[in-house]
């Protein structure tokens, strides 16, 4: 049932400077599914991040995507995002002058309304305790938005906002790079908390040790461009036995479009 | 066509202006268009002035005559001096009541938010409308303390021997073709002293506003603070959205003894084709303090450099400039510190923005004497990029002839990123407002020093330019 599926992707093609990145994808998340998608360096998973949230270098030459069973290609990011679909960046963009906190509840009010941060101290008591569960210091409510973050420091203010934001679907792009092994745990309880909750997760990773604490339901192999395979989770495990030589890619990777 | 038909033709991309409105107001006087000797005088004897002034402003006159445009900067071909209305007297004379001037008058500085800020964080207000005040007023309780608080009109008449000390001692009328042109047509504008010892923390504040098309506002404004004295002092200003320019020149003097201070703060939001050519400059003696807070959000053309003349040992000065250069504005802004004594101290932070066609640029000159020994001087200059066809330039002078200084300048531009925008829509954030946010996060580190009502309104403004920024 299409009804089953918070994510389907179809055939999409995409684009950055005339070259085409993503060749074909076909992809699908059920809902409260963890999804893994794993594949070499440059096969093309953070493009696929980004398009689904439609960042505007992206361009997208053909396919669909649907939130819900909504088509979303035509939305503004912030309308994405305000339907339930999030994303945890692999580099998260430092924003100076901008205080953590109040970012926080332009956030929340625009996804969840305004009614969810009208009271100050309330959305203050919330965002320190979802803090202190995350292990972030109190001081960094009122830093700037990643401003001089460390690399673990802003993986932790991407799963802050998720908690704070509680999406449909999550996807997380290399949240686990650069988290040392007990903030790995830490954002897992987090993740899976919103899980218990019906959050869907597509998850991109390099390793298997997140897959330890987020048990994924499908692995897909991304590489060159294409989903190469889709499997169980003992696909993550053997890939990180094997490496990705049974999966290079047919064509080159870098077709160029005319 | 008439005066009205030619109003509504108002330019639609400068919609955003919230002040644009036109009164329909008579006026009591006027030297009609054009200027000439005979102008000069008729303002004269229009004031009822004694013959010393009425000296000053011929002699100025012959200066203005005589000077070259400046060469230097931004073009101002566009400007003809014949254009302009020189004069315009729009009440009988001012009052302390607000409802002594014409309805029309009132509804706009009501509209504006003046007399409301005058019960709420104001110690004076002064209201000038086209050439002079409509509406004058101190708090009773500084009066009894010896503080001065009156239009520049009247100071010629109460205190002539301070103002003959004083007015032109700081900005000859020689000094550039403006200061001449406002020496020699000048009308309103504030006087303020301050008696030795006195503190007026509370800020006094006059509001300009311009109503007439091609019209020329020429205020004059001298502040003293005597030994020891304090004073804030605040200006804004707003004009409607006419299709020819207006010129507004003014000269503004500044005088520090020892151990005073004076903070002077402007939001400057004229209406985006008003020629804004202002000389303001301090001169701070022994131990003294004058900062200049420099707004410019508003004008075709800005040409404006505050500056502290620091001739005392320890004086100090600070600019703070923020500008905002919308499309087809040209923010030419700045400072200028000169360290003519021992152990005084500049600091100058400047931060623009330039948006589309807009354009801003810093010119900062630093002077230190031979003498001026253990001085120092630090600059800090940023800029914010919106498009890729925005500018910003920078021109620092240093004019060094003392070794034992410390001088230090920075300069920065940078560009609104994409992927920030990018980011924070990710998070629900509609484009506008991210583009609100990045922009407010430039400005933040300096905004977050404003006194509150000023951070408060300059974010207002800066939203406002920024909306139609996107897309
Ligand atoms: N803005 C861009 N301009 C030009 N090329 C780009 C741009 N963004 C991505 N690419 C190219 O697209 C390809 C896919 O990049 P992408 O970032 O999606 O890889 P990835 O699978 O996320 O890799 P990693 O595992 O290293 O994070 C790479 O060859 C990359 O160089
Ligand atoms: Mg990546």
């Amino acid at each position: 049932m299409k009804d089953d599926y918070i994510l389907n992707i179809n055939n999409l093609k995409v684009s950055i400077d005339d070259k085409q990145v993503l060749q074909g994808i076909d992809l699908s998340v059920k809902k409260g599914e963890v999804h893994a998608i794993m594949g070499p360096n440059g096969s093309g998973k953070s493009t696929l991040a980004y398009s689904l949230m439609g960042h505007p270098s992206y361009e997208l030459d053909s396919g669909d995507i649907e939130l819900d069973s909504e088509s979303i290609v035509d939305l503004e990011p912030h309308e994405k995002a305000q339907k339930g679909l999030f994303l945890a960046f692999q580099y998260p963009m430092e924003i100076p002058g901008l205080q953590m906190e109040s970012f926080l509840r332009s956030a929340v009010s625009s996804i969840k309304g305004s009614e969810e941060t009208k009271d100050v101290f309330d959305f203050h008591r919330k965002v320190l305790k979802e803090m202190r569960y995350l292990g972030i210091d109190e001081s960094f409510a009122d830093r700037y938005v990643n401003d001089g973050f460390s690399g673990g420091e802003k993986k932790r203010a991407e799963v802050l906002q998720m908690l704070l934001l509680q999406p449909k679907l999550a996807v997380m792009d290399e949240t686990d790079s650069g988290l040392d092994i007990d903030a790995i745990k830490v954002v897992a309880k987090g993740v899976n908390r919103l899980k218990e909750k019906g959050m869907s997760i597509l998850i991109i990773t390099h390793y298997q040790r997140i897959l330890d604490y987020i048990h994924p339901d499908r692995v897909s192999v991304l590489s060159g461009g294409k989903i190469l395979k889709t499997a169980g989770p003992e696909l993550a495990k053997e890939l990180e036995k094997t490496g990705y030589k049974d999966f290079v890619p047919k064509k080159s990777s870098l077709d160029v479009k005319f | 066509m008439s005066k009205e038909d030619k109003f509504s033709q108002d330019f639609s991309e400068f919609d955003s202006y919230q002040f644009g409105h036109y009164d329909k107001v008579k006026h009591i006087a006027s030297t009609g268009k054009g200027i000439s000797r005979d102008v000069v005088t008729k303002i004269s004897e229009l004031k009822n002035e004694p013959g010393w002034m009425t000296d000053i402003r011929l002699k100025a006159y012959e200066v203005f005559e005589k000077k070259p445009m400046p060469s230097w900067g931004p073009d101002l071909k566009e400007i003809k001096f014949e254009d302009f209305t020189y004069f315009i007297r729009s009440t009988e004379k001012e009052s302390d009541q607000w409802d002594d001037m014409p309805k029309e008058i009132l509804e706009t500085f009501d509209k504006l938010g003046i007399p409301e800020a005058e019960k709420k964080f104001l110690a004076g207000a002064s209201a000038q409308y086209e050439s002079e005040a409509v509406y004058h007023k101190l708090n009773e309780e500084l009066g009894r303390e010896g503080v001065v608080f009156l239009t520049m009109d009247q100071a010629v008449k109460d205190e002539p021997d301070l103002v003959k000390k004083y007015f032109g001692s700081v900005i000859p009328a020689s000094d550039n073709k403006f200061s001449a042109l406002n020496t020699a047509v000048w009308s309103g504008g504030s006087f303020i002293y301050v008696p030795p010892g006195v503190e007026v923390s509370t800020p006094l504040q006059t509001y300009f506003r311009i109503n007439e098309e091609e019209f020329g506002q020429f205020e004059r404004t001298l502040i003293i603070a005597d030994k020891g004295a304090k004073v804030v002092y605040n200006e804004g200003c707003s004009a409607p959205k006419w299709a020819k320019s207006s010129l507004h020149a003014a000269v503004v003097e500044l005088v520090a003894l020892e151990d005073s201070r004076i903070d002077y703060q402007t939001i400057q939001n004229w209406y985006k084709n008003i020629y804004n050519l202002v000389t303001k400059r301090a001169k701070a003696e022994k131990n003294a303090t004058v900062t200049w807070l420099d707004i410019n959000v508003g004008s075709r053309i800005t040409i404006k450099y505050p500056s502290v003349m620091m001739m005392g040992e320890g004086a100090r000065g600070e600019v703070q400039s923020i500008a905002f250069a919308n499309e087809e504005q040209l923010q030419d802004s700045g400072a200028k510190m000169i360290h003519g004594a021992p152990n005084t101290t500049s600091v100058v932070t400047s931060k623009s923005i330039s948006k589309g066609t807009g354009r801003s640029s810093y010119r900062g000159l630093i002077k230190v004497l031979k003498g001026a020994k253990n001085s120092s001087c630090r600059v800090e200059c940023d800029a914010l990029l919106i498009n890729e066809e925005s500018r910003t330039d920078t021109y620092p002078v240093m004019d060094i002839a003392e070794d034992e200084t410390q001088i230090a300048h920075e300069a920065s531009v940078s560009k609104v990123n994409e992927d920030q925008i990018f980011y924070l829509q990710s998070r629900g954030i509609p484009e506008i407002d991210a583009m609100k946010m990045v922009v407010n996060g430039f400005l933040e580190p300096m905004v977050k020093k404003l006194p509150l009502e000023y951070s408060v309104e300059f974010q207002r403004l800066v939203e406002l330019e920024l909306e139609g920024s996107v897309g």
